[in-house]
């Protein structure tokens, strides 16, 4: 079975006055038609610039430096734009946080879901309102007719993020990249767009790419999962282990800072320090400064991915290496 | 009820809200407000209901948190029991003492009784001010008289006590990461040695990891200071940790106030059922929360009687008609519900 999406040891970089920065320091993670992947960090770890590379948006002064996406069997990090523009939006597609960025202030739901069905598809004016109205239903948005009419400030943020999703639909991608969707969003607003994203990645085996800082969130819709920690990806494996069990010491640390319902009033175990800055990462191990067991190998060498069959993935920490054992 | 409110008035309170009512006047100016009605100009005034009667009490020593969704009144209620907002109608009374109608003058010992924390350490703190200065202010303004060695260490000592080590003093806002800036507005609001802070989403802008920091450091301050939190926020599981009542809003009206570990095991109101029911709890797979109709409403046109019932699947004729007082129930738990009322939730 071809994969849905590899991404093999991807380096991007931005070039800045004082020499290149590497924001991604190659991540290799690979999707399964309709499988779902959650990309976790903190802020500044790189998940974003993650999602934002497999579709090759990285904006001058960022670069891919080395290492290629391959989507549905075709390398996609090194077509022209022309090419890519195929692509994205169209077989990928991408949601992000905040709707009101998404969506253009002045102009109606209407006018911007049928430019999406007119730019992707040859059909007529009719056709186009069709096909918005058909996906605005599949979104369980009430009246669509109306919502077709209406501007972006006269809705809620539920309901813009609900048009994004929506749009992002019409020209029936195979993958979804959502970055951080429901931030933005109040509690039972998220458990809505949640559950509206499964049920379409399910109903239509599309596969997603899960961008957030939400360990919940993650646990409740993937299957798999990666923690990225300063531009690398440090754990990655099967997400209900991993939340019971993480191997790698920050994934421990960032579960363990969570509170939970048994720990009621008592001190939360801490992570001290903080993610260096990505012009600062030390040597070694990037979270060695931070990690409690850290050895002396952990200052110099850089650990590779060890295999984990507790997690079902692979772990990035000496601690795992069996030889060493 | 009455055998209720003699016990707790023979209980010491820190704060006493009573029937507290804040509106925001929105009308804008004359041009905006004027329209025809029957081929007359009249003057129309529009105002956002953001409080609506709402009364509870702190008492010495607990943490009592205000939880609920975007725009239902938490931040405000906040600001308005630390007297930051004038209230419409209602009191609000420090340790038995009314604090709503003081001058500014008459206010100002309560000032340095109370502090504030707010949520975006980016903008509560002035950035052409050192963190030393910035800790310094409040000391010298509240404490007229005070030498120069008094206030330094003074300084010192609450920048130890939030974790930041007191030679970084001259560095400023900008110099800091955010879980740091948000240790010296702790650390402000410390310098003073209050009573009483209102925490308004202190965490919300700090990553997973910063947030155990910081919470771990306003528990350690409570427990050392004997301090009381009227602590905000949207983040549920974090209430759960570090609270000991939780007051629920929705649409600027308090649904349920109860101790925490009531709220969370038996919820009763139909609106605190489905928002614990949302929170995405780790090793859960799938989604079972309950599903609330419609959206919320605009708290400029509250809705007539419980202000929930549009969206509540119990709603009947009496929860549209008739606004639902808060009643006690036998583990102490307080619901302002028709249905929970009647015994049919």
């Amino acid at each position: 079975m071809t994969k849905l999406l590899q991404v093999n040891d991807l380096v991007v970089k931005f070039g800045l006055r004082a020499g290149d920065l590497t924001a991604l320091n190659g991540i290799t993670f690979s999707l399964d038609p309709g499988e779902r992947m959650g990309l976790v960090g903190e802020s500044g770890a790189g998940k974003s610039v993650a999602g934002f590379s497999v579709i090759n948006l990285i904006g001058k002064p960022g670069f891919i430096a080395s290492g290629n996406v391959v989507f549905e069997g075709e390398e996609i990090s090194s077509l022209p734009l022309e090419k890519m523009r195929d692509i994205r939006g169209n077989r990928i597609s991408m949601i992000f946080q905040d709707p009101m960025m998404t969506l253009n202030p002045v102009l109606t739901v209407g006018t911007q879901m049928m430019e999406t069905v007119l730019a992707h598809k040859k059909v007529s004016r009719a056709e186009a309102r069709e096909t918005a109205l058909e996906n605005l239903r599949k979104v369980y948005i009430p009246s669509p007719e109306k919502r077709l009419e209406q501007y972006p400030h006269e809705l809620s943020g539920g309901m813009r993020q609900r048009i994004v999703i929506a749009t992002s639909l019409i020209t029936n991608p195979s993958l979804i990249i959502a970055d951080e969707p429901t931030t933005a969003l109040d509690v039972t607003i998220q458990a809505e767009i949640m559950d509206l994203l499964l049920e379409l990645c399910e109903k239509e085996r599309k596969g997603l790419i899960l961008i957030t800082h939400d360990l919940g969130v993650v646990s409740q819709v993937t299957r798999k999962i990666a923690v990225m920690y300063a531009g690398r990806i440090i754990e990655k494996g099967e997400t209900d282990k991993i939340v019971r069990n993480p191997q790698h010491p920050y994934t421990r640390g960032l579960i363990a800072a969570l509170p939970q319902t048994e720990q009621r009033g008592k001190r939360l175990a801490q992570i001290p320090g903080m993610m260096p800055n990505l012009t600062s990462i030390p040597p070694g191990c990037a979270f060695n400064p931070r990690c409690p067991h850290a050895m002396d190998i952990c200052r110099t060498r850089e650990p590779e991915m060890f295999p984990c069959p507790e997690t079902g993935g692979e772990t990035a920490c000496f601690l795992l290496d069996q030889e060493r054992k | 009820m009455i055998m209720n409110q003699t016990l707790t008035t023979t209980i010491e309170k820190v704060i006493s809200v009573e029937n507290l009512v804040k509106h925001f006047d929105i009308s804008g100016g004359f041009l905006d407000r004027l329209s025809l009605r029957g081929g007359r100009p009249t003057l129309r005034t529009t105002s956002v209901k953001a409080v609506n009667n709402v009364s509870f009490n702190i008492f010495p020593g607990e943490t009592f948190s205000v939880v609920g969704e975007s725009g239902c009144g938490k931040s405000t209620l906040g600001r308005t029991v630390l007297g930051l907002y004038p209230p419409n109608s209602g009191r609000i009374l420090y340790r038995g003492e009314r604090i709503d109608n003081l001058s500014a003058s008459r206010m100002l010992p309560y000032r340095a009784r109370m502090q504030m924390i707010f949520q975006d350490p980016y903008a509560s703190l002035n950035p052409r001010m050192s963190a030393r200065q910035i800790l310094e202010e409040p000391v010298l303004f509240h404490n007229p008289g005070i030498t120069r060695g008094e206030v330094r260490d003074k300084v010192d000592e609450v920048m130890d006590m939030v974790g930041v080590d007191p030679q970084w003093g001259e560095r400023f806002p900008h110099e800091f990461s955010g879980g740091q800036r948000q240790r010296i507005s702790i650390a402000r609001a410390l310098a003073v040695d209050p009573e009483f802070i209102v925490a308004d989403e202190p965490i919300s802008a700090l990553d997973v990891s910063i947030q155990a920091q910081v919470l771990n450091l306003l528990m350690e301050a409570q427990e050392k200071r004997g301090l009381t939190y009227m602590f905000i926020t949207h983040d549920l599981s974090v209430v759960e940790h570090i609270s000991t009542r939780v007051a629920v809003m929705y649409l600027g009206t308090l649904c349920e106030l109860a101790r925490t570990d009531e709220l969370y095991t038996s919820p009763r109101h139909p609106y605190t059922q489905a928002l614990l029911s949302a929170i995405p709890r780790l090793g859960e797979t799938g989604l079972k929360h309950i599903r609330l109709k419609g959206e919320v409403p605009t708290p400029i046109d509250l809705p007539s009687g419980c202000v929930f019932h549009g969206r509540c699947v119990y709603g009947n004729e009496r929860c549209r008609r008739e606004i639902p007082n808060l009643h006690t129930l036998e583990n102490g738990t307080r619901v302002a519900c028709h249905g929970v009322e009647e015994g049919r939730i």
